[in-house]
């Protein structure tokens, strides 16, 4: 296990050097994105028209955020990451469309999107689900936010972050999956509880 | 004071205390799993979570951004007065803390899917009630959040097998739950009653602290059973791999019908965020769970 620190933009050879098991902080730019801005994202993509921001080597977070207007400016209360699977169905065409090279979240992705951070070169890292405070203490400042008609959650928030993390990379570009492998170790795990509770 | 202005101040203490401050048995299970884990990934799960336990407290905000569905349980004294006035003055109680805590806005309609924007709605906030002697009004609120509801699992298990097919059930639902609950969980296992009354222990299991086992000792060693075969799958805190999966098991039961073996079990998330008050006749409030 290393650890690394990255600033945003994040190039490709800086992601083809992580490696499942690695800790990552990001500073930089970082993208709120669940499922609506996806779903919208990948249709502007099609109608040819640009996104409100590039998110070319930036990192796009998996989350809703509590957020608050103090004297007409947007606070982060708290901002931990949802479950990421219900973004499995768009996750390797906004890698591949958008050139995005971190993916942060909680709870893991699956084969498509594994596939596709090794063609492209991008990571996922999992950050604490729940841990929203240290999540928020981290972002230094909102910069804006986009499709609001969204809702506070599915908007687009644009984040100024400084040392975002602990992420743990679960998944790196070289086809590896922390998740599936924690999986497969579980279900051989299973045979043996089943035979110490004689079920 | 009007005893609905002393439920619904003790109400939304109850719910500022209980979405920043975690009770002391659950914030030393996780500090002990912290010391013990020995895979990195868990490892530093286990830091993370602590660090913002200890951050949430200094700057008084939710832990979690998900300050989850509220519910009560009251035990009502049958001699204390104004209990008719209390789903009232929780209702405002939890208007008021969704403001000033803040809380996210968690009640949305099933069938017109819009948001109150203040966590009320149609028999939300919930209220259990139970009625006990004496004069006293003791109120606990059970925050609880969307990630780790989502897996609970009941079951209509064969009377036939027993604890045996109860041991089993649990052990599955906890690896069919995987990351999803955001472990290491509590888990509360309901026996017997029928489906409700099973599905109702298992929640009400997730309120008994950490260090009470149950008092009858044969289920308390099924607890310690469970919790180290739970403990023996790997998945680990967050699901990134490792011993501590969960940090307690609590089974509540009721006698079952012949042909029934109802069991149920509720996953409560690392984030096990409980607070409870006694508020005696003379106005004098007790907080049970946290120092105030």
């Amino acid at each position: 296990m290393a650890v690394y620190k990255l600033k945003t933009p994040i190039s490709e050879e800086e992601i083809r050097e992580l490696h499942v098991n690695d800790v990552v902080y990001i500073s930089g730019t970082l993208v709120t994105a669940r499922d609506q801005a996806h779903r919208r994202a990948l249709e502007f993509y099609k109608q040819g028209k640009p996104l409100p921001i590039s998110l070319e080597g930036l990192a796009v977070f998996h989350c809703g955020p509590l957020v608050r207007k103090e004297n007409d400016k947007w606070v982060i209360v708290s901002a931990g990451p949802t479950t990421s699977t219900r973004m499995e169905v768009f996750e390797e065409e906004f890698i591949e469309k958008f050139k995005v090279r971190v993916i942060i979240g909680k709870g893991g992705m699956g084969a498509r999107t594994t596939k596709a951070m090794k063609k492209y070169g991008a990571v996922y890292g999992a950050f604490t689900g729940g841990a929203g405070v240290l999540a928020a203490q981290a972002i230094s400042r909102v910069q804006r936010v986009e499709w609001f008609d969204l809702g506070m959650p599915e908007a687009l928030w644009i984040l100024e972050v400084e040392e975002f993390g602990p992420l743990t990379v679960a998944i790196d570009s070289h086809g590896n999956n922390l998740f599936a492998e924690v999986d497969k170790r579980v279900e051989t795990n299973k045979q043996d509880i089943y035979r110490r509770l004689r079920v | 004071m009007e005893i609905t202005n002393i439920v619904e101040k003790v109400a939304v203490n109850l719910l500022r205390l209980a979405v920043i401050e975690l009770p002391a048995d659950v914030k030393e299970a996780l500090q002990k799993a912290y010391n013990e884990e020995t895979s990195e990934a868990g490892k530093t799960q286990l830091k993370a979570i602590l660090e913002n336990i200890k951050l949430a407290e200094k700057t008084r905000k939710p832990m979690c951004q998900d300050t989850g569905t509220i519910i009560f349980y009251i035990k009502a004294g049958a001699e204390a007065k104004g209990l008719d006035q209390i789903p009232q003055a929780l209702k405002k109680a939890t208007v008021r803390a969704t403001k000033e805590v803040p809380l996210r806005p968690n009640a949305v309609d099933p069938f017109l899917q819009i948001n109150s924007g203040n966590n009320t709605g149609r028999c939300i906030p919930f209220i259990h009630w139970e009625v006990i002697s004496g004069n006293t009004i003791e109120i606990t609120v059970l925050p609880k959040g969307g990630g780790s509801e989502n897996v609970t699992v009941l079951g209509m298990l064969v009377p036939g097998q027993g604890v045996k097919g109860l041991k089993k059930f649990v052990v599955d639902a906890v690896i069919k739950a995987g990351a999803k609950p955001c472990p290491p969980n509590i888990l509360g296992v309901g026996v017997g009653g029928g489906a409700d009354i099973a599905v109702k222990l298992a929640k009400q299991a997730l309120l008994r602290p950490l260090n009470q086992p149950n008092p009858d000792p044969e289920i308390a060693k099924l607890e310690k059973v469970l919790l180290e075969s739970v403990n023996m799958t790997g998945i680990g805190p967050m699901g990134l791999g490792g011993k501590f999966t969960a940090l307690g098991v609590n089974i509540e039961y009721a006698h079952r019908h012949p042909a029934s073996y109802p069991a149920a079990v509720a996953f409560q998330c690392w984030a096990a965020r409980r607070a409870t008050a006694r508020i005696y006749p003379d106005g004098k409030i007790e907080y049970l769970t946290h120092n105030v």
